[in-house]
């Protein structure tokens, strides 16, 4: 009897504690959240998107920081979503089973976990030193390195989901594999391939490490991809170490804006995705 | 129309072989960026490696005035850290699991499995001003005096516990890189749990195990490799995770034998110091703090891999 009270004492003490670990995890990312929002809030104003970023003591905005970060990141898309996809093509559909495809798989896993700063330093060094400047170019090349392993993995399982039947029958009406991929696959995992993209982006906006030692920054207003860029992560990793009240007010102001956008991208990537899950639960 | 057309089809055939070579070389050129990544910190470490030799990874001196540098007080700062944030998220993440796939209702487990991925969504550079703004005082008001008056006289344990309390420093970068790692883990350990097969866990059940005894002496066990994996996983994160640190960490290069003195990491040095850095030699070091880095997420990283596709494997052929 006594070891029957025992063991229920133990089991309501363990799922207790796994209760509370819930509860702190919930509670960090509400705290996060919070201070982002009742800090950020007292950041924003109208100067914030056409203003560029002030010497300490004046007032300003955050526009050059803003536009760098969206060119650098949609370059940075543009060029590594492309491999990303083509990759994963390769995996699903042509060395599905093959002895480098299983390597490609675990390095690209690899890669996917690897730490960023890692990245820069290696643009820095195949870049940044032969050009012998830091450049927006630069930048966008480093955050196409760490969106091509997000793309590749989506791009491979979501291809793997489309119904064999389907390959099949366009290969039986005489289509050679890169008609059905391009006319009968992609059109098939569309929305899967989409999510693969958001959070690319995602994953990609909101890096600071890459850009340290690639773009730089720029307090000025520049659109030259060949020379130094502003952008929000390091504008905000600059302006947060500062003493400057002004400073670190942008600084929460510019944060807000990146949660926000990587948020509101990871979100609507898992709306598509359950929508996607929804579809097929019920097709058939 | 002829219904086998030659030219049509030569076509159609070149075609086919332009858009294999397109993803094979896509695929190809990830294999080129992980070898050319170790050739180009190879390269760039030279220097470094070949004035220091292998004195560079045991000494604790960084001194660019003399330029003379080592890298034990940043590898010291690496392992320290990420010992703490496994210390704290393992059991947490491990209890988020739990809950997740035994306890919770099921109206609220997609919800909260949400917020955990999106706690894990949140960039780096985010736990790292909100960890300097908000966590770096709470804990050197209420956490750090506590730790000191209780816990700093103990003999052995008390020397980690001396000194005044910074707010920022080892401790504060480990409880920083805890928060950011405790979704991956959660995540993976959720994930490796629902591969154990509900007839084992029924069958533990039938016998009048409680739910503890049921996780502790069936799922666990069943899920052992994946559970390490995933540990493995957040492990390679926190190792190389930069931002996040940079912020809270002090940035002094010295091995402090209390948690709460400031310290440095290999990434953290890196973020800080690569910019400003003249000369070659300075340039070189942290290139090889880099390297350094490179390879240990890598064998650490690579271990996860292998782990969790073995667990893969076995789901896939057993059930």
């Amino acid at each position: 009897m006594n070891r029957r009270l025992f063991r229920k004492i133990k089991n309501g003490l363990f799922l207790l504690l796994s209760l509370i670990a819930t509860m702190i995890g919930l509670a960090c990312l509400a705290a996060i959240l919070w201070t982002l929002v009742s800090h950020g809030i007292a950041g924003m104003s109208g100067h914030l998107f056409t203003q560029m970023t002030p010497p300490p003591g004046s007032q300003g905005g955050l526009l050059n920081a803003i536009y760098g970060s969206g060119v650098m990141t949609l370059l940075g898309i543009l060029i590594g979503s492309p491999i990303g996809v083509l990759a994963g093509t390769y995996l699903a559909e042509y060395g599905r089973t093959s002895r480098l495809s299983t390597v490609i798989r675990f390095i690209n896993d690899v890669l996917l976990s690897a730490p960023s700063i890692i990245i820069g330093l290696f643009v820095y060094e195949i870049v940044v030193v032969r050009m012998g400047h830091f450049s927006a170019i630069a930048g966008a090349l480093a955050l196409a390195i760490l969106a091509i392993p997000v793309t590749l993995r989506t791009t491979e399982d979501m291809l793997n989901l489309v119904p064999i039947g389907m390959k099949d029958s366009s290969a039986a009406l005489g289509a050679y594999p890169w008609r059905t991929t391009l006319s009968v696959l992609y059109p098939a995992a569309r929305s899967g391939i989409v999510t693969g993209l958001l959070l690319a982006i995602a994953r990609i906006s909101g890096e600071t490490a890459p850009l340290l030692f690639t773009a730089l920054n720029n307090q000025f207003w520049s659109t030259h991809l060949n020379a130094p860029m502003a952008n929000l992560p390091v504008v905000i990793f600059q302006f947060a170490l500062s003493p400057y009240k002004d400073w670190q007010d942008l600084a929460w102001a510019g944060a807000l804006i990146i949660t926000v956008t990587i948020l509101v991208l990871s979100i609507s990537a898992r709306v598509i995705l359950a929508m996607l899950q929804a579809e097929r639960g019920s097709g058939r | 129309m002829a219904i086998i057309d030659p030219r049509h089809a030569a076509k159609q055939l070149i075609y086919e072989r332009i858009f294999r070579a397109a993803t094979l070389g896509a695929a190809i050129l990830v294999l080129l960026i992980l070898g050319g990544v170790a050739v180009s910190l190879l390269r760039g470490a030279w220097p470094a490696v070949s004035h220091f030799g292998f004195s560079f990874v045991a000494r604790e001196i960084w001194n660019p005035v003399t330029d003379e540098y080592g890298a034990l007080a940043p590898i010291y700062g690496t392992v320290v850290t990420s010992a703490i944030a496994m210390l704290l998220a393992v059991p947490a993440g491990f209890g988020i699991a739990l809950f997740l796939t035994e306890l919770c209702p099921p109206l609220l487990k997609r919800p909260i499995g949400v917020a955990v991925e999106l706690l894990a969504a949140v960039p780096s550079i985010i736990f790292g001003i909100w960890g300097l703004f908000v966590l770096a005082p709470v804990l050197q008001r209420h956490v750090q005096p506590w730790l000191i008056a209780h816990l700093g006289h103990i003999p052995y344990v008390g020397g980690l516990f001396k000194g005044p309390p910074f707010g920022i420093g080892v401790l504060t970068a480990g409880v920083v890189l805890a928060i950011m790692v405790l979704p991956f883990i959660a995540a993976t350990m959720r994930d490796v749990f629902d591969t154990v097969p509900p007839m084992l866990k029924e069958s533990g059940y039938g016998l009048g195990a409680t739910t503890w005894e049921v996780m502790w002496n069936v799922v666990v066990p069943h899920s052992r490799v994946g559970i390490v994996g995933g540990i493995m996983l957040g492990l390679g994160r926190a190792l190389g995770e930069t931002m996040a640190v940079t912020f809270v960490i002090g940035n002094a290069h010295r091995i402090s034998s209390s948690l709460l003195a400031p310290g440095t990491t290999i990434s953290s040095a890196i973020a800080n110091e690569f910019t400003e850095a003249v000369g070659d030699l300075y340039t070189s070091s942290l290139i090889a703090l880099g390297l350094l880095l490179f390879l240990i997420t890598f064998t650490v990283i690579a271990a996860a891999q292998a782990m969790l596709r073995r667990l893969e494997r076995r789901g896939a052929a057993g059930l």
